[in-house]
């Protein structure tokens, strides 16, 4: 069978090949460690360099919407502009507060960075790429991801700004009001794999649907809700436009980072992207088939391939974003996650248990599953849409 | 429907995206350095003196050091010291020029009332915008022979306002000249009447009108 071929091809093996290339020389009990950090580098190399590529990609993309070319100057179509930006980072002053508790401050950014690292463990990257396979990933990935709020508190708390502090209360209450739809739309994809193993939920994602739609959670009822709720919500957790209110550099200085200049400031710019990218592959891995190729003809191009084009695609859709939506107010905020998108979550995750139940239902009835699935959470976006939305769309402007 | 709106932005966008790949009425950016664009006639910056004669720009400038610029100035950035001597002005009357006429650009706010307050067309607007200078003080102070620019340089500047300037200019030399031959012919006329010897002998000596 062809795609047995492909599943063990030299592509596919190969990054861990040559992994085995380079520790296969050292005796057999440091191997594991090396193994372990010879993965560390390499994550860190790689969202790195996407990292300092992905601001470079943000600002030509911002560019060429708004109708301008974006950094061109420095090296060939501007792709030395993060270099330089690093090197601008790292050379500026870096200014602590006197009244600034001097150890919180300092630990902010580097407890920040590092959870947003930890996070990458469990994202399987390739059929054979798992970093850390444990049979809780996903719950690891989001204990891990929220306690990047503490860190966030931490800024603006140790800061002794008035400022800060208020900022760092406000992220606060976005990142908190926003974890809870992120995880309950994560639940149904739990329930339906039956297991909160990040690899495992990939295997359950496996096979085509009459030979040609993946059978991805994203192409099913509930995964198409789950997926566009989990999208926003991971919009909300890394503070990205429209949601951008913690730092929103128009309105407020720069929220809890107001006290920090130079590298510390970097990281956590670093830290963002870092939770971007996280919770993107985490997107993919959840409803995008993870390091699956959607068509049985494409399986030569190999797993991590696949997974790397879902995850640009997944970030492109970011920055689309930034570039389309104005930033909302708090109140805006707080209402679209508490009255918006828990309930959908909730109406989604009795969908999915609907969906579990009916699985057996074949022929006519198929069109009556899919029916239903898709009136139950329709109705209720259509209800709350309008209800939320009754006097303020569509909106009539006076001109002062 | 909640949500079309946000569909719409986002195709917004996207057409917005591609465009600027395709067309230029998407993509409007001049990479300045490397590409230039025209400027428009009316474009002004900072002011420059008008001459006559490229080959001889400090004898030929319009300028009579009136002074009324650098009493106009609202900001002051014009200096101005008359000359002792004279000599003729654009429609060849005798005048006082400038011996020294700064103008400090780091001062100036290009508002153009020099220009408008200029009984002589001697002071024009310029379109010289890339003045950047090493040293902010000297390098900024303009003196008269940097300021100093013929004619035709204020015609390939503003070609209508030149047009017009000349012929005004020349309208008043024409004036002038008239007006000299006539003052001429009046005294050859006087001249030729038989007058009282006296007189004869007082008007004599008396040079042709002056200025010819």
């Amino acid at each position: 069978m062809s795609a047995a071929a492909h599943t063990d091809s030299f592509l596919e093996r190969a990054p861990l090949l040559a992994r085995d290339f380079i520790t296969g020389r050292l005796p057999e009990p440091a191997r594991w460690t090396a193994n372990t950090l010879i993965t560390i580098a390499l994550l860190l190399a790689a969202f790195g360099l996407l990292f300092a590529f992905l601001t470079l990609a943000e600002r030509k993309i911002l560019g060429r919407v708004q109708n301008r070319p974006g950094p061109n100057r420095t090296g060939w179509f501007g792709l030395l502009q993060p270099f330089a930006d690093g090197v601008k980072m790292l050379t500026k002053e870096d200014l602590v507060p006197r009244a600034s508790d001097q150890v919180l401050h300092y630990l902010a950014p580097v407890a920040l960075l590092s959870l947003s690292i930890i996070t990458f463990a469990v994202i399987p990257y390739g059929r054979h790429m798992v970093p850390v396979d444990l049979d809780a990933g996903v719950l690891y990935f989001f204990a891990a991801g929220s306690a990047t709020e503490l860190s966030i508190f931490m800024a603006g708390w140790a800061s002794h700004n008035k400022y800060a502090l208020l900022a760092a209360m406000r992220a606060l209450a976005q990142l908190i009001s926003y974890e809870l739809p992120l995880l309950l739309s994560v639940v149904p994809v739990v329930l339906a794999a039956g297991t909160l193993s990040t690899s495992g939920i990939v295997d359950a994602q496996h096979g085509w649907a009459w030979g040609v739609v993946p059978r991805w959670n994203v192409f099913t009822p509930w995964g198409a809700a789950g997926f566009a709720i989990f999208f926003v919500s991971s919009l909300a957790e890394s503070n990205r436009s429209p949601f951008d209110l913690p730092e929103a550099e128009s309105e407020l200085i720069a929220g809890h980072l107001t006290e920090y200049s130079g590298f510390k400031y970097a990281l956590f710019f670093m830290a963002e992207y870092f939770g971007m990218c996280a919770l993107s592959g985490m997107g993919v891995t959840l409803f995008l088939g993870g390091w699956r190729s959607p068509l049985a003809a494409l399986e030569f191009i190999p797993s991590y391939g696949w997974f790397t084009l879902k995850l640009l695609a997944l970030l492109g859709c970011f920055i689309w974003i930034r570039a389309t939506l104005p930033r909302l107010r708090i109140d805006q905020l707080t209402r679209l996650a508490w009255k918006f998108l828990v309930p959908l979550a909730l109406v989604n995750l009795g969908m999915a248990a609907f969906w579990a139940l009916s699985a057996g239902w074949a022929g006519p009835l198929q069109l009556a599953r899919w029916a239903v699935a898709l009136a139950i959470v329709a109705v209720p976006f259509l209800l709350l849409g309008r209800r939320l939305s009754r006097g303020v769309a569509p909106r009539t402007y006076r001109y002062a | 429907m909640l949500g079309i709106g946000l569909l719409q932005g986002l195709a917004v966008t996207a057409r917005n995206f591609l465009g600027s790949f395709h067309g230029r009425s998407r993509y409007v950016t001049t990479e300045y350095p490397e590409e230039r664009t025209q400027l428009p006639e009316a474009y002004r910056n900072f002011p420059f003196l008008v001459t006559e004669s490229p080959e001889d720009p400090m004898g030929t400038l319009r300028c009579v050091a009136c002074q009324i610029c650098e009493k106009e100035c609202p900001p002051q950035c014009i200096y101005i010291v008359k000359s002792r001597d004279k000599k003729p002005d654009a429609t060849g009357k005798m005048q006082l020029y400038p011996a020294v006429f700064d103008i400090d650009t780091a001062v100036c706010m290009s508002c153009q009332i020099c220009v408008e307050v200029c009984p002589f067309d001697a002071i024009k607007m310029d379109q010289v915008f890339e003045i950047a200078a090493t040293d902010r003080f000297s390098g900024l102070l303009l003196n008269r022979n940097t300021l100093a620019k013929p004619n035709s340089y204020f015609h390939s500047l503003h070609p209508t306002d030149a047009a017009e300037v000349d012929g005004r200019l020349a309208a008043a030399r024409k004036a002038a000249e008239e007006k000299a031959r006539a003052a001429a012919a009046a005294k050859a006329a006087a001249a030729a009447k038989p007058q009282t010897p006296a007189a004869q002998s007082a008007q004599a000596p008396k040079p042709s009108p002056p200025a010819a």
